[in-house]
């Protein structure tokens, strides 16, 4: 059985998207002057935090099914 | 300009996974088959990700950035022209043989196809090749960091090659392209929000227009020469590449990215890890799909920048440098926290692309050289432990490299050329090899020889205005210089190889079986469903890139 490489990858950004929306949530608004008055580290975060989880459930929806690897 | 906590957390994260994902691997190289080609398992949305991550390094992430800043969506061509229908053909026409012959690398290739003098040259060749391109790339990466982020430029090359030493010395090739496919989000996930966040900042691609129109004629062009690809193509003197629309696309479209796509092995060997002959063959063509859209990631904010800087932000000691039309961008429009991320990004997409070149390197010199020229008999895991140690020396080569770059910039342009008078040919002797069973040994050796020499002769007797004068063609511009020098090498290198091939001996047509066209049964995938078809996908592909380059026309 080999390391299914979503894993990782979903671990990863999933990580990264948390740590970035929390950030984005206590920090200075002032911070975002340059990117246009967005909050891009909370919106940005979100996206990741859900492309992580995403990679995650479908290298869980296929280990239940041991079938089909990747 | 100054990092916060919060980038140090995300670059120090990503190099825990980078490392963890190397060691989490090491336990499934048993063979040198599984480390150099990753037993040949992979998937093909793995695959297929890596074929494109290993060529996002510091050239194209950087040097794309630059370009779109210098020449504006002219440079959409090296994608929608070049890459995509040379990836497109590797896929449908040239992979049944790489894969189908059980060849482990190119040079590999060519020996079972030719003779030991083509694969020695190719495999000397790639292998110097490999080690001064993923140098040249480390010092491009520490001087950028040094600049931007006053960070140690020593300290950066070390980090970094013994990152990537670390990754790919535990997990071979399976490491490498994991991650890879790691880098390849990263980069999309760390370039986005900078492309839209600029395209946002100047008003969409209408406000981008009316402010490259105005830098246009500023630099004494027509007002759309920034924004549309295709309609200043009429003369050499119409747009700032100094290139007309044959020499771009016979030049850059044709010879430049299909010797590129259809036979360097850093990319190729991407393809040769998939798990079937159908997964390889779809490995380009499904890299292709997210390929079309990489201008919008790396050649966009190019674009911007030029639109919303100041007109002085790319002079450097007196030398205008759009090298840094990346950072500027990052250091524009990106906050702390998002910042960590889009350097993280830039990180990645150095390391993927040493760590490709690394990879390549070990597995040509332990198979085409060490097995080939110096040990030929030994057990598995004694080339298995070579590659371990090619990989080493791979690394090391690479740092002193790095540094001989840091010495003597000059020699470094120059290496870059011969490179080029190198890969341009090649494509001519696959083509001819893959297609005419005609083709000898002897005439694929010596029309690579003459090739490459036409391409050094052709660059003696040429120059580019500013520059030498005693020459027989001042070129506009040093691009046009390289793709006419291109079609040089690859014209002469079809015709010698045609010429020695109809009066040397061919090689018994029973030893061509699968590495010639006439002589192989044909991939029969009627029987597919379409989407697992590579014909049926590359026409989709062509036609998604038709319509991208007639929308920008």
């Amino acid at each position: 059985m080999r390391l299914d490489l979503r894993i990782p990858i979903g671990l990863l950004f999933a990580l990264l998207g948390l740590l970035l929306s929390l950030y984005g949530l206590v920090s200075d608004r002032a911070l975002y002057a340059v990117s246009l008055g967005v909050n891009v580290n909370g919106w940005w975060g979100l996206v990741m935090l859900a492309f992580g989880s995403a990679m995650l459930g479908s290298a869980w929806v296929s280990a239940r099914r041991p079938s089909s690897g990747a | 300009m100054t990092l916060h906590l919060i980038d140090y957390a995300i670059i120090g994260l990503y190099f825990l996974f980078v490392v963890g994902i190397g060691w989490a691997l090491k336990r499934y190289m048993k063979t040198s088959l599984d480390f150099f080609e990753s037993g040949r398992s992979l998937a093909t949305w793995i695959t297929g990700l890596a074929f494109i991550s290993a060529n996002l390094g510091a050239q194209e992430v950087i040097g794309m950035a630059a370009s779109g800043a210098k020449y504006g969506i002219l440079t959409s061509h090296f994608y929608w022209v070049g890459a995509i229908p040379a990836m497109v053909f590797v896929g449908v026409f040239m992979m049944p043989f790489y894969y189908g012959s059980r060849a482990r690398s190119v040079p590999e290739y060519l020996r079972l196809r030719f003779d030991e003098k083509t694969r020695g040259f190719n495999a000397i060749s790639f292998a110097v090749m490999t080690l001064f391109s993923s140098g040249i790339s480390m010092y491009a990466m520490g001087r950028l960091f040094e600049l931007f982020l006053g960070w140690d430029i020593n300290l950066s090359i070390l980090i970094a090659a013994a990152v990537v030493l670390v990754y790919t010395f535990l997990g071979g090739l399976t490491s490498s392209i994991y991650n890879e496919v790691l880098q390849f989000f990263l980069i999309v996930f760390g370039f986005l929000p900078l492309a839209l966040l600029g395209l946002a900042g100047v008003g969409g691609w209408t406000g981008l227009e009316q402010r490259l129109a105005e830098v246009a004629a500023q630099r004494g062009f027509a007002p759309g020469v920034l924004t549309e690809s295709w309609r200043h193509l009429g003369s050499a003197s119409a747009n700032p590449m100094g290139v007309e629309w044959f020499g771009m696309a016979m030049g850059l479209g044709f010879v430049l990215s299909f010797g590129y796509w259809c036979t360097d092995f850093l990319v190729v060997q991407r393809a040769m890890a998939a798990k079937s002959m159908n997964a390889a063959r779809r490995t380009p063509i499904v890299a292709a799909i997210p390929k079309m859209f990489f201008p919008l990631l790396v050649i966009l904010p190019g674009m911007v920048a030029i639109a919303v800087l100041p007109a002085g932000a790319f002079e450097f000691g007196g030398k205008t440098d759009y090298n840094m039309a990346l950072p500027l961008m990052l250091q524009k429009f990106y906050p702390p926290g998002l910042l960590g991320l889009g350097l993280t990004a830039l990180l990645a997409s150095f390391m993927s692309g040493m760590a490709g070149n690394v990879t390549a390197f070990n597995t040509v010199w332990t198979y085409d050289i060490y097995q080939a020229y110096i040990r030929r008999d030994a057990g598995d895991r004694h080339y298995l432990r070579m590659g371990r140690v090619a990989t080493v020396f791979g690394t090391v080569a690479s740092v002193a490299t790095a540094y001989i770059a840091m010495a003597f910039g000059n020699i470094m342009d120059l290496l870059q050329l011969v490179f080029s008078f190198i890969n341009a040919p090649l494509f001519a002797t696959f083509l001819l090899g893959m297609f005419w069973a005609r083709t000898t040994p002897n005439g694929a050796f010596f029309g690579l020889l003459g090739g490459t020499g036409a391409a050094a002769v052709h660059y003696a007797l040429t120059g580019v205005a500013g520059g030498r004068t005693s020459v027989l063609h001042i070129y506009p511009s040093d691009m046009a210089q390289n793709f006419w020098g291109a079609i040089v090498a690859w014209t002469a290198c079809f015709a010698i190889t045609v010429l020695v091939s109809l009066v040397t001996r061919p090689r018994d047509s029973r030893d061509l079986v699968g590495l010639v066209y006439s002589m192989t049964p044909r991939q029969r995938d009627s029987e597919l469903p379409w989407y697992r078809r590579p014909a049926a996908l590359g026409l989709i592909v062509l036609v998604a890139a038709l319509f991208l380059n007639l929308y920008f026309r």
